[in-house]
């Protein structure tokens, strides 16, 4: 160890502060100046803690899967009596579907449809929730041999969680729909109507830009959108819901704040759908069906 | 403490005579007091890293560095100095998403002001600690939020800082009370040493 003497030992401790706060207004700066640089750095880190955070997160599933089957213990009752009458609505919807099938098969064939092929996705395990107060994002551990692209789409089992925006070796963040920093491009299924959803770092993101005269119905379903080539159409993401303050807002189909697997869909170039694989000609019938 | 003579009449040990150098400390000593110096941090640095863990509210890992640093820099600034904030604060920085460099500047100018005026803080009471840890936090908070103003030159919500002070307040309590009973430990054993 280096041996100083006491006034200079006393100096030097009183400089480190004032050169560590030039060096952190440096770090900003570099921060700032490089943002590849504080990415990289993030995704290093993250690859090191990915393995630790999937070791913690079982015993904390364990943990919030005990306390969740305690409390549908007690709904048991009215969740029984609410199924029967969802299962009995939902049997009508069946055998509509179901014909709706049978009938769009027997226009397929008459039309001589190319059949869109079915995208390659990866599903992947959500680690640790590496936003913080500013940001929604999640981060994913993935293995070295899976091809993770940045702007890759994630789902989870019920619809559009986010998009890739950083990748490493051995995990990968997905920023979520709710982050301020997300636009997305979608598609109300009743009227067609393009619109964008911006996060607003809340549960909800709102919509905006929506054509003139087409205003979001409440209840409406919302989709993405094929124009742009940036997503493939058609992927469910929720419904429309106005808020107290009369904004448009998406109450989303994806369970973001308890999201465990989530499926990473490879679309390539040539795996986007076409604009029209959008239009479903049940959906529209539905629509006009409760009109 | 006091040693009272052995019985069987031998004389009871005396300190070294004055003019010779102290032997120098065994290596199960010197291992002694390193664990001691890098306990806190490495504590605090492995708590931020859980916190980051799912399931928890988001930007948990701010709410626990900042009562760490703060308790450790008033109470034993020899295991919490001005460098290992730095890392600290740029582990938070690396663990969020916020722009680098923001959380290391809050994180040291709140160390600078605990170091500055630790002798008045420590001999007040706990409550009056916690509400003096409370106008850091604040100060802290309110720091973070114009750096992310101007750093990403957009307004940040209000609401996430506020929520954040108000998490990091109430975690203070929990936090402190095991860093307090690590202190007294830490000082048990270097008093006994």
């Amino acid at each position: 160890m280096l041996r100083l003497s006491i006034p200079l030992r006393q100096a030097l401790a009183r400089l480190s502060l004032p050169v560590l706060v030039a060096m952190a207004f440096g770090t900003m700066l570099l921060g700032k100046a490089d943002t590849l640089l504080a990415e990289r750095a993030r995704v290093a880190l993250a690859d090191v803690l990915a393995p630790l955070w999937a070791a913690l997160a079982e015993p904390l599933r364990a943990a919030r899967n005990a306390v969740e089957e305690a409390r549908a213990l007690l709904a048991l009752r009215e969740e029984n009596a609410r199924l029967r009458e969802e299962n009995e609505r939902l049997r009508r919807w069946h055998a509509a579907a179901l014909a709706l099938e049978a009938e769009n098969a027997l226009l397929r064939r008459q039309l001589d449809v190319i059949p869109e092929p079915a995208p390659r996705f990866v599903t992947a395990r959500a680690v640790a929730d590496g936003g913080g107060v500013y940001a929604r994002a999640v981060l994913v551990a993935t293995r070295p041999g899976h091809a993770i692209r940045k702007g890759q789409v994630a789902l989870d089992d019920r619809g559009l969680v986010g998009r890739v925006t950083e990748v490493g070796a051995r995990s990968a963040r997905v920023l979520l729909v709710t982050d301020i920093n997300s636009r997305i491009p979608v598609a109300l299924e009743g009227s067609r109507a393009r619109a964008l959803m911006i996060g607003t770092n809340g549960p909800r993101p709102r919509l905006a830009y929506w054509p003139q005269g087409t205003p979001p119905a409440e209840g409406e379903r919302v989709v993405t959108n094929g124009e742009g080539n940036l997503f493939p159409g058609g992927l469910p993401v929720g419904v429309v819901r106005w808020s107290g303050a009369g904004v448009p807002e998406v109450e989303l189909f994806a369970r973001l704040d308890r999201l465990d697997f989530v499926r990473l869909f490879d679309l390539g170039p040539e795996g986007i759908l076409p604009p029209e694989a959008v239009a479903r000609p049940g959906a529209v019938r539905l629509g006009a069906a409760r009109r | 403490m006091t040693r009272s003579g052995p019985p069987g009449g031998v004389a009871p040990a005396r300190p070294a005579p004055p003019g010779r150098k102290e032997p120098p400390p065994g290596l199960l000593h010197r291992l002694d007091a390193l664990g001691r110096a890098t306990l806190p941090g490495a504590a605090t640095a492995l708590l931020m890293v859980l916190a980051a863990a799912p399931a928890g509210p988001p930007g948990a890992v701010a709410a626990v560095c900042l009562p760490a640093v703060f308790f450790w820099s008033v109470f034993r600034p020899a295991v919490m100095p001005a460098p290992l904030v730095f890392v600290l604060g740029l582990l938070q920085d690396l663990l969020g998403l916020a722009p680098l460099g923001a959380g290391v500047l809050t994180l040291l100018l709140a160390h600078g002001a605990a170091v500055r005026w630790r002798r008045a803080i420590a001999r007040q009471g706990f409550v009056v600690v916690w509400t003096l840890y409370g106008a850091v936090a604040a100060a802290a908070m309110a720091l973070g939020w114009m750096l992310q103003l101007l750093l990403t030159l957009r307004l940040p919500p209000v609401v996430p800082a506020w929520h954040l002070f108000l998490l990091s307040t109430g975690l203070y309590p929990l936090l402190a009370w095991p860093m307090a009973r690590l202190h007294q430990a830490m000082s048990r054993a270097e008093a006994a040493a």
